[in-house]
């Protein structure tokens, strides 16, 4: 089992003939990703490395393939559109990659998704897999392995950095989920906590969060009130001076709230595991699943 | 992006709002001909990227022209928080009725624009809000549908018992409202909203952050950056497309990715060290990048050792690797250097590395603590 994708995800690439849409579509499918069409809007007609259709609009693919998701590699000034476009077109689930959306456009864009009751992960996410079952999006899949642990984080690198910790000490995971370093984004961090604790396979998740913000905060509050299984949890950007933005829209200390103490509070009183550094998940998480 | 004083109120006013005359000062002398000019009393205000002028003594009031060019030749070239003051407005001083404060951000829980109001104007909102949160007032807007005339009466009443100042204050959000939306903000606010003794409201400070993302769409706006009120190294960093943020530290790191450089930096402090820099040096894998890192980093005379931490994803390690090689021949470290690498293509690039001298682990504690020895001025672990 895992949460949100799974080896029965029919996926639709939105940019698929652009310089990350196609290298990524040939990942994902050599992953085992089941990509069923292409969205890139005058290529209509076409195949993508001779097997995968490619459509003028999403409707269009969708209607043809009965895909199930999207993911989108367009670029910035498209992207609220492309989102809309997947959300009006029939599928549940929309991955948006692309980095650098005006998140003016997003709180346009969140109210369209929500009301169609279409899950969205990202934008600016590095999307998420569900080792041995599906990827989707740009997490290296040679880095994870099946088992036991899910993952959600704010960040991509540095989730590659504590999966690629877990793998080698032979801890494999249910999904890995990259919720994106955006201050509007779709799926957060609770929405990843209530599937991972619904999901029968995940025995203990890891989450790594980021300075900015009160989503940690609600998190570990969420995990007190309605979690069973153990909650291992990180914070990036204990180094950071506030004001000022740390790379990401969303990493970000505004006077003084959304520092990295006052979230690794709440961690600790919502009687979460916390990781000092990346390597202290592993032994944290191996301590709770014993 | 931040933008001054007087870009927010040159947006503001293009968009109706009612904002003294005030024009820009470079030199003490332009300030008095200014006042000159106004032939009333002015206010001499620094035009710099941070809160708190007032206090730090950037904000006057002068009565003359004379007093104008005395004041603004004390202001001008006076460092305000690490910024020095190149710049300042020289704007007719209104008498002051009542004080408001009037606000927009986008708000992270709501996912909206978000007003905020309070008759408590002039002072620090963050104070009001932790202080007497019953004095504020917050509206958020589906921007599907804009500011509804009836939630900017709202807001006016809320601020104003008299009514036609409670409408003027309406319009003053609607006004307020456009401008924020067509400038691509994440917050703009008027603080104070005065009402003057004769009872006309006057915008008489206003404040815009530009999303750094509406820049390329938004080529007037983003022609406001002044580069002079920014650190050079900040500034180089973002024309090479690198995200750098200077500190204080004298470990320098060059990481792919925010999250994992955050966390780097924290790493090194962990260990005893302090961390110079944020360098994110982003998802692709260009060779130019590194060169670009290098040279920003070792510009900086604090910098005692370097460390590369790269998980490659999307980023190619062998590109990272060719970088180094290509960045150290043209311009020879004078500093330690430390490399971890690991992910895609990392046998390649431990090649790469060996072939031209350089060791390299794949292992980031291991490497965060060589780094930070070696910046005391120790050896490697």
């Amino acid at each position: 089992m895992s949460i949100f994708i799974d080896k029965n995800t029919k996926l639709i690439i939105q940019g698929i003939t652009g310089r990350d849409g196609s290298f990524h579509a040939k990942q994902m499918m050599e992953y085992g990703t089941q990509v069923v069409a292409g969205v890139t809007p005058g290529k209509g007609g076409q195949k993508f490395e001779g097997k995968v259709p490619i459509f003028n609009t999403m409707v269009d693919a969708v209607q043809a393939t009965g895909a199930n998701a999207s993911v989108i590699y367009v670029p910035p000034a498209y992207a609220a559109d492309a989102i809309m476009e997947a959300a009006a077109s029939g599928v549940a689930f929309v991955v948006c990659i692309t980095e650098g959306v005006p998140v003016l456009d997003m709180t346009k864009v969140h109210p369209f998704v929500k009301e169609r009751g279409v899950r969205l992960l990202g934008p600016n996410c590095p999307g998420l897999i569900s080792p041995g079952e599906s990827k989707v999006g740009i997490i290296p899949g040679g880095i994870c392995t099946p088992g036991p642990v899910g993952v959600v984080s704010r960040s991509g690198t540095l989730t590659y950095e504590v999966v690629d910790k877990l793998t080698r000490a032979g801890i494999g995971q249910t999904t890995c989920v990259g919720i994106g370093g955006d201050p509007i984004n779709g799926t957060n961090f609770i929405d990843c906590l209530e599937a991972f604790e619904k999901d029968p396979k995940t025995k203990a998740v890891a989450m790594m969060g980021e300075i900015g913000g009160t989503d940690e905060q609600e998190a570990a509050a969420f995990v007190k009130k309605h979690m069973k299984k153990p909650v291992v949890g990180f914070i990036a950007g204990q180094t950071a001076p506030p004001g000022r933005r740390m790379g990401h829209a969303g990493a970000i200390i505004s006077g003084s709230s959304g520092t990295a103490a006052e979230k690794i509070e709440a961690f600790e009183a919502a009687g979460m595991g916390v990781a000092k550094r990346p390597k202290d998940f592993v032994e944290l998480i191996k301590a709770r699943l014993k | 992006m931040n933008i001054h004083e007087y870009q927010a109120k040159e947006i503001l006013r293009s968009h109706g709002v009612n904002i003294p005359p005030g024009k820009v000062a470079t030199t003490p002398t332009e300030a008095e001909a200014i006042a000159k000019e106004y032939g009333v009393a002015v206010m001499v205000k620094a035009q710099v990227h941070v809160g708190g002028r007032g206090k730090a003594g950037g904000v006057k009031f002068c009565k003359t022209p004379a007093e104008a060019k005395e004041k603004a030749a004390a202001i001008l070239g006076m460092d305000i928080k690490g910024l020095t003051v190149e710049k300042v407005l020289v704007t007719v001083a209104e008498d002051i009725g009542s004080e408001a404060y009037v606000g927009i951000i986008v708000d992270r829980a709501t996912k909206k624009p978000v007003f905020m109001v309070s008759a408590a104007g002039g002072i620090d909102i963050e104070q009001v809000a932790a202080e007497t949160p019953e004095k504020i007032l917050y509206v958020p807007v589906d921007v599907r549908y804009g500011l509804p005339a009836y939630d900017a009466m709202r807001m006016g009443f809320f601020l104003y018992q008299d009514v036609k100042q409670a409408r003027a204050a309406a319009t003053i959000m609607q006004q307020l409202y456009a401008a924020f939306m067509a400038s691509g903000c994440s917050l703009a606010e008027i603080n104070p909203l005065v009402v003057t003794p004769k009872g006309v409201l006057v915008a008489v400070d206003g404040k815009m952050v530009i999303d750094d993302n509406e820049l390329d769409r938004l080529p007037a706006i983003a022609a406001m950056r002044d580069e002079s009120s920014e650190a050079p190294s900040e500034v180089e960093a973002r024309n090479a497309n690198l995200t750098f943020i200077k500190l204080d530290g004298n470990v320098g790191c060059v990481v792919n990715g925010a999250g994992l450089a955050m966390a780097t930096m924290d790493l090194v402090k962990y260990y005893g060290g302090e961390p110079a820099n944020f360098l994110d040096i982003g998802g692709s894998s260009n060779p130019e990048k590194v060169v670009a890192a290098l040279r920003i980093i070792t510009a900086d005379p604090s910098v005692k050792a370097i460390l590369f931490n790269i998980f490659g994803g999307i980023t190619r390690t062998d590109d990272v690797a060719n970088g180094i090689v290509t960045a150290t021949k043209s311009n020879p470290l004078k500093v330690p250097l430390v490399i971890r690498l690991t992910g895609t293509n990392e046998a390649e690039a431990m090649k790469i590395l060996k072939a031209n001298g350089f060791s390299a682990s794949n292992d980031m504690d291991e490497a965060v603590q060589q780094a930070v020895a070696l910046a005391k001025g120790g050896k490697a672990a």
